[in-house]
């Protein structure tokens, strides 16, 4: 009981004076970290996506606000894994390369939904298909219109 | 060390007031009892806080309360590690046991019901009042026992849960199958929980807001034993249903309050939960750094 007691302890205090942020493993520059070693098949599962859910249209397209709601659900969600700027971070890829700029807005929706458990994406389907929607479309936006 | 020192202990782990990434917003459900499929992401820690109000006929009221810290080791494995104590008014707190389970996702991809496993071990004496789940044929009765008298009852058990749950339209519906075994020899006892829960609002807000509609999940559990393998069915079980609330605020921090109420004579009249929890973003890379990078 006092090994769990000290282990108690030692959490607190370490939870309490950890000076830094989460996040603090992305460059300043916002590059990709290199400790995230891209590989021939780190956006393969994009390829995956079902034709039928590939081809799916995002019901948000035209919703004015979608970006700035889906660039707000990125931070949140998604930040921590692929950098603030979603050019990748310590533990995921870069979100603006093309072979995920490219891909068709239910194709990134599938995979959000739908994750890459076996290598540490989370299923997000916890999101409601609306917030999943708001992301693609901020992932699809130009980076002038992100703003 | 006295167990005021300990609860002090647990509670100052949500209360500090870290450094930790300010912007995550947690997206928690609004569950006491059921639990859906939606693992903690990989390298997150949630701390949790919950506690449990019950009245007692023929007996005292008790107040029992648990700390929680669920860690993601993978996108398919989460595992929690629960420590758990009451206070019986007019007789005593104490500490009443610890638990550790895992759960593990089985499907890689998303389906219409989406399967989980669930093992859990748990090291509790006869005084734990959490009711974190009702199995068997638990009932208020057991609850009366004198604190004294009950902490000398030690039960080592394993816990198996199916988790079934589906997320659609934006409504998260969760069964659980309960089977629990006391492993001197005693017989698997079973049990249940259903839950459906949905945010007041799908579309997140393009400003930031604690009090917008998508930060308020609300919902319902049902829960209840079923009896063991001697003597299966809902004779001499307790059954309860419960609205439950949940608020996800912006920082990671999420509020959970549920009053629930006793189905048939066996229950409980009343129990009223909350907890409060806290998610925090990148632990491993937080003890990673701590330790030099050597993890």
């Amino acid at each position: 009981m006092k090994a769990v007691m000290a282990v108690l302890i030692l959490g607190a205090l370490f939870l309490g004076i950890s000076p830094g942020s989460g996040r603090s493993s992305l460059s300043a520059a916002g590059t990709p970290s290199p400790q995230f070693r891209l590989g021939a098949d780190t956006y393969a599962e994009l390829g995956k996506a079902p034709e039928k859910a590939a081809a799916r249209p995002n019901p948000l397209e035209n919703d004015p606000q979608a970006v700035a709601a889906g660039k707000l659900l990125f931070l949140d969600h998604c930040a921590e894994c692929h950098g603030d700027d979603a050019r990748g971070g310590r533990k995921g890829p870069s979100l603006r390369a093309p072979d995920v700029t490219n891909a068709t807005p239910g194709t990134l929706f599938w995979l959000l939904t739908n994750g890459v458990v076996r290598k540490k994406m989370p299923a997000w389907s916890k999101l409601p298909e609306p917030q999943r929607w708001q992301l693609v479309r901020f992932l699809k936006a130009p980076a002038a219109e992100e703003r | 060390m006295s167990v005021s020192w300990r609860f002090f202990v647990l509670v100052s782990v949500l209360v500090f007031p870290p450094a930790f990434p300010e912007r995550l917003a947690a997206q928690e459900n609004p569950y006491f009892v059921a639990y859906d499929h939606n693992l903690e992401e990989p390298g997150n820690l949630e701390v949790e806080y919950f506690s449990t109000f019950g009245s007692q006929r023929s007996a005292n009221d008790f107040h029992a309360f648990w700390t929680e810290f669920e860690y993601g080791v993978q996108a398919w494995w989460t595992t929690e590690f629960y420590l758990d104590g009451q206070t019986t008014f007019h007789d005593s707190t104490l500490y009443s046991g610890f638990k550790w389970e895992n759960r593990f996702r089985v499907l890689r991809r998303e389906h219409a019901i989406n399967p989980v496993l669930y093992a859990e071990f748990e090291n509790i004496n006869g005084a734990d009042k959490t009711l974190k789940e009702v199995v068997g044929h638990d009932v208020e009765a057991d609850f009366g026992v004198p604190n004294a008298e009950a902490r000398a009852d030690i039960a080592h058990e394993i816990e198996l849960k199916l988790i079934l749950s589906s997320n659609t339209k934006g409504w998260n519906f969760s069964e659980n199958i309960i089977s629990e075994k006391n492993l001197s020899n005693e017989p698997w006892e079973f049990g249940y929980a259903l839950a459906a829960s949905r945010p007041l609002r799908l579309k997140a807000s393009a400003t930031r807001c604690r009090f917008c509609r998508q930060n308020f999940i609300v919902g319902a559990e049902m829960y209840g034993g079923l009896g063991d393998r001697h003597s299966f069915g809902l004779r001499d079980t307790s059954h309860y249903l419960a609205p439950v609330a949940g608020w996800n605020l912006p920082n990671g921090w999420t509020l959970r309050l549920s009053p629930g109420f006793g189905l048939n004579g066996s229950s409980h009249r009343f129990l009223l939960r909350w907890g409060v929890s806290r998610e925090i973003s990148g632990f491993d890379q937080l003890v990673r750094r701590a330790l030099g990078g050597k993890l």
